[in-house]
């Protein structure tokens, strides 16, 4: 109850009672609002700042309000960044440095879904042309050899690469939640980061792709170094999600990265780079070339 | 009672009545304007001709400021999904009838095409709108759209091309013609589509643009005749 002596305290509007009791007829409004009392409550109590009580308020209590996710301005928060924010996301996906944390050092709390899903596109297609190429490199001057877009590919890889970006972090999440839940450990990453290392840990596979001479060792080479360069950032991003553990879960997170990471990447170069054939006289083995076209 | 009579607004002229000798007469006219409003938006009294000219007039106009590339605000302002339609199917048409038909894995089938025009169109749209763009849905689409007249041109002179042969040189000549293309393609719709983007993030908004028109490039590229 609102005390006389107080003349900061908010006091219960009287005169719309009184008003009422005296002609029924006659409209009031009485706009019952929290926030304004309360902010009026501030007001009086000498608080400069109300918006920044407000802020202070949300960071106290670590939660911001987010908006709910089938709404767009859910997904506008995860294209917050810059031009050289990707830039720099990007080259420090390729160049890994013992102890720079990847989520830590560059995504600082920022995930974005720009670079996951762009690079992801841009592979598929690069994926789909250059092996096009290359296959037409392989197969020219051959008297036989009819060129096929071959836009079935482009699904195909599709599914590859989107499957590898988006199942796989999900599972890894899904398993450090779990591991989280045994083990109290300092550090969670939320799916978004664990999103956004895997797309950009895609994009050392771009220039590796787009290797279309047709030299066997030559592509190996590319494809086992972008490998490398890709194993070890995610490697070293998610050690100091599982340093804590058990040795055993160490030992199987990082194998399962490493041994997926090489799965896709020895499986696009085997199904969309075939191997060209040894050089051999056209003329005497063009019969046993037509038949031996690989897929 | 005082409260009673001014709470009720105009009660007290319930019992004003006008004398019988006052005159009241005069005249009341209300101008009436010779080309009413409503007059600019039925269309129902003009000759059918006269309507689908309008149209196509407008969609010739786009046309021409696609192929003029200037800061112009007119193919933002009306836009309309005739044209890219037009060219998206015309595009399609001419990407059938490649040797490759018959095979499974041959050309882009006419659906592949359409797909990828709209479905691409919107996710570039859905892209910029995220990272905060001012251009609205349909104006996005709109640009996009009209900005594949010139790679929908390049596909004619391709095929054009090819009918005289598909040697190294009709190679060549169709591989300038569609980089030519490709580059008038994201020139214009770059002019038109970064004024209203954030001015930090230009290039994330232009590269899917560049990827999309690439890729359509690649589809008229690798076209190969029938036999």
């Amino acid at each position: 109850m609102a005390s006389p002596n107080d003349p900061f305290e908010f006091q219960e509007f009287e005169e719309a009672d009184s008003l009422l009791k005296a002609n029924r007829d006659a409209t009031t409004i009485s706009i019952e609002d929290e926030d304004i009392k309360t902010e009026k409550q501030r007001k009086a109590d000498g608080d400069e700042d109300p918006l920044g009580t407000d802020d202070k308020t949300e960071l106290l209590s670590g939660q911001k309000e987010s908006p709910p996710f089938w709404t767009f301005e859910y997904y506008q928060r995860f294209f917050d960044i810059e031009t050289h924010h990707v830039k720099e996301r990007i080259i420090g996906s390729m160049l890994p440095w013992p102890g720079k944390n990847f989520i830590h050092v560059y995504l600082r709390r920022n995930p974005d879904l720009y670079g996951p899903f762009w690079i992801c596109t841009t592979l598929v297609f690069a994926i789909a042309i250059s092996g096009n190429i290359s296959n037409f490199l392989v197969h020219l001057g051959k008297p036989n050899y009819k060129y096929t877009p071959e836009f079935g590919k482009v699904t195909i890889a599709a599914t590859a690469i989107f499957t590898y970006a988006w199942l796989v972090p999900l599972a890894l999440w899904g398993f450090l939640l779990w591991r989280n839940n045994k083990i109290m450990n300092l550090v969670s990453y939320s799916f978004m980061e664990i999103v956004c290392v895997y797309g950009y840990s895609l994009s050392i596979y771009i220039p590796a792709v787009l290797w279309i001479l047709p030299y066997e060792w030559l592509r190996w080479c590319s494809i086992v170094v972008a490998l490398c360069l890709s194993g070890s950032v995610l490697v070293m991003t998610f050690w100091s999600a599982v340093s804590d553990d058990h040795p055993k879960i160490i030992i199987v997170i990082t194998s399962a990265i490493v041994v997926l990471n090489v799965l896709l990447a020895v499986g696009c170069k085997a199904y969309f780079f075939s191997k060209p054939e040894p050089v051999l006289t056209r003329h005497s083995s063009a019969a046993t070339q037509v038949t031996m076209v690989p897929s | 009672m005082a409260a009673a009579e001014s709470s009720r607004p105009f009660s007290g002229l319930s019992d004003v009545s006008i004398s019988e000798d006052i005159p009241v007469e005069g005249d009341i006219s209300v101008p009436i304007d010779s080309s009413r409003k409503d007059d600019d938006f039925s269309t129902l009294d003009e000759p059918v001709k006269e309507t689908i000219l309008r149209d196509l007039r407008a969609v010739g106009k786009k046309f021409i400021h696609v192929l003029y590339p200037k800061r112009s605000s007119a193919l933002l302002r009306d836009w309309d999904l005739w044209g890219p339609l037009l060219l998206c199917v015309t595009l399609a048409l001419l990407l059938q009838g490649g040797a490759a038909d018959n095979d499974d894995q041959g050309g882009p089938q006419f659906a592949e095409v359409f797909v990828i025009i709209w479905f691409g169109s919107i996710i570039i749209t859905l892209n910029s709108k995220l990272l905060g763009g001012t251009i609205s849905f349909f104006q996005s689409l709109c640009v996009l759209g009209y900005c594949i007249l010139p790679l929908t041109a390049a596909m004619a002179v391709c095929r054009i091309v090819l009918l005289s042969g598909s040697g190294k040189v009709s190679f060549a000549v169709r591989l300038v013609v569609v980089t030519a293309s490709f580059g008038w393609s994201t020139f214009a719709s770059t002019a038109f589509l970064t004024g209203s983007q954030p001015p930090n993030r230009k290039a994330l908004v232009v590269y899917p643009v560049f990827l999309f028109y690439f890729v359509i490039g690649w589809m008229i590229l690798t076209f190969s005749p029938p036999q």
